[in-house]
């Protein structure tokens, strides 16, 4: 199904591309430096770490781009606790890019390089945009490639790779005066080792706890696709809502889909409120289960949440203070930011372990999360 | 064989739809309202980019999760 989207569809697209006279002027992404700290908070989890991203361009056709982003986590999360240790480690990534603006097409690729310990990634994408039907048409094709090198700090032997593919196809279309639409299709392949190495399932076993763990076993192979539509309306003056909405489906038998409703105000020329609600649910994956009826039931196991029947709720209120930047020549504009973003994980079959009691009677696994970011912006 | 003649027709209705021979319905001097910061898809890459990774570690769904197309035909 993919291979036929991929090589038929995504090529159409871009076969038209090439013939088509193009007649609006693209211009290239705003010169912009971003400062941010972000906190992640839930579950036993703590995430923080800083991001910075510089944007620049260094002639009139080519922009270049590059991001320095930090992970450190602290983890005493319900699988550690289950069957291991709380933990901590770093993940730094850096990624660079470049924006050529090729006539009225906009060329891009980028390198990212993502390390931890025990897990490395390289990724290489490439991307064409263009304008049609009189600027009120922008579409863009992109194709990426990533390497994973999976580890295991327990085994300094072991080592195992993947390799991932990405397919995406984007439009957006001026519908009116006042709205613009846009939609986004993303396919994905992975082969090769797509385990956490660290993970186990629960098995029933004989005894007083009632069931034992093993280790986790994935397919070697995933295929995904996930089609989203969104839209923004203006209101009027400093006033918009937006919403969008995406399925998924993937080769593992999950499904999903997600919605999102929000409004953005601006008060003053000064200060833009935004809040918004979302909500994402998904089936499990075929090879999911809470607890095995027993040692090696299957050919693939797999017990993560994340592959699990469940469903999260977000609420997120952000709030951005264009502040003057008059004394300094060299810069066009600076904003302060700050975003809070509230998460209901609950979970419909992955079990509490931790309460005890009969093993597969336990309570069903819920949590909240909190999200803060706080970044400074420069314009130049 | 099929696939090409496929190929060959979108690309012609593309072309034949292309700006050249298609009235836009909104002017570009109607599109001020779109340009406006309030309308941008993107209007904060890093905290976008952030909370897509938030989301995509935690859950099974991944990808289509950013601001596709991007722009708005305003330029």
């Amino acid at each position: 199904m993919l291979r036929r989207i991929s090589v038929s569809w995504l090529l159409a697209p871009l076969a038209c591309l090439l013939v088509i006279q193009p007649c609006m002027a693209q211009v290239l992404p705003e010169d912009r430096a971003d400062i941010m700290v972000h906190s992640y908070d839930g579950g036993g989890v703590t995430v923080t770490g800083p991001s910075l991203l510089v944007r620049k361009k260094v002639t009139k056709d080519l922009s270049l781009t590059a991001n320095y982003y930090v992970d450190s986590i602290s983890s005493a999360s319900i699988d550690v606790l289950s069957y291991a240790s709380p933990y901590k480690e770093k993940r730094t990534e850096v990624s660079v890019g470049a924006d050529y603006l090729l006539g009225d097409t906009i060329l891009s690729a980028g390198f990212t390089n993502s390390n931890e310990n025990d897990f490395k990634a390289q990724t290489a994408s490439f991307g064409v945009r263009q304008e049609i039907f009189g600027g009120l048409t922008v579409v863009s094709l992109g194709y990426a490639r990533g390497w994973d090198q999976v580890g295991q700090i327990t085994d300094l032997d072991f080592s195992r790779e993947a390799e991932k593919r990405l397919y995406r196809l984007g439009v957006s279309q001026v519908i009116t005066k006042k709205f613009v639409m846009n939609m986004d299709f993303e396919g994905i392949t992975d082969q090769g080792y797509l385990n956490n190495p660290y993970r186990q399932v629960r098995y029933e076993a004989p005894g007083a706890q009632g069931y034992l763990w093993q280790s986790e076993i994935y397919p070697e192979t995933r295929t995904s696709g996930a089609v989203s539509l969104g839209g923004r309306y203006f209101l009027g003056e400093g006033s918009v809502v937006y919403g969008s909405a995406r399925v998924y489906s993937d080769t593992w038998g999950i499904d999903a889909w997600n919605t999102k409703a929000g409004y953005t105000y601006i008060h003053n020329k000064k200060w833009i409120f935004d809040a918004s609600y979302r909500y994402y649910t998904q089936s499990s994956a075929d090879f999911y289960s809470d607890m095995f009826p027993y040692v090696d039931a299957q050919n693939f196991l797999g017990r993560d949440k994340e592959i699990s029947t469940f469903n999260d709720h977000s609420i997120r209120f952000d709030v951005t203070y264009d502040f003057a930047v008059d004394k300094w020549k060299f810069l066009e504009r600076g904003t302060l930011n700050f975003g809070y973003n509230h998460i209901l994980f609950s979970y419909d079959d992955f079990r509490n372990v931790l309460e005890g009691g009969p093993a597969g009677t336990e309570s069903f696994y819920d949590f909240n999360a909190g999200v803060i970011n706080v970044f400074v912006s420069f314009w130049f | 064989m099929h696939r090409l003649i496929r190929l060959l027709l979108i690309a012609a209705l593309l072309q034949v739809a292309a700006c050249s021979s298609v009235e836009p319905w909104v002017k570009p001097y109607e599109r001020a309202n779109l340009a406006t910061e309030e309308m941008k898809f993107d209007r904060n890459p890093v905290c976008e980019s952030y909370m897509n990774h938030v989301y995509e570690a935690r859950e099974g769904a991944r990808g289509a999760s950013g601001s596709a197309g991007a722009g708005c035909g305003c330029n």
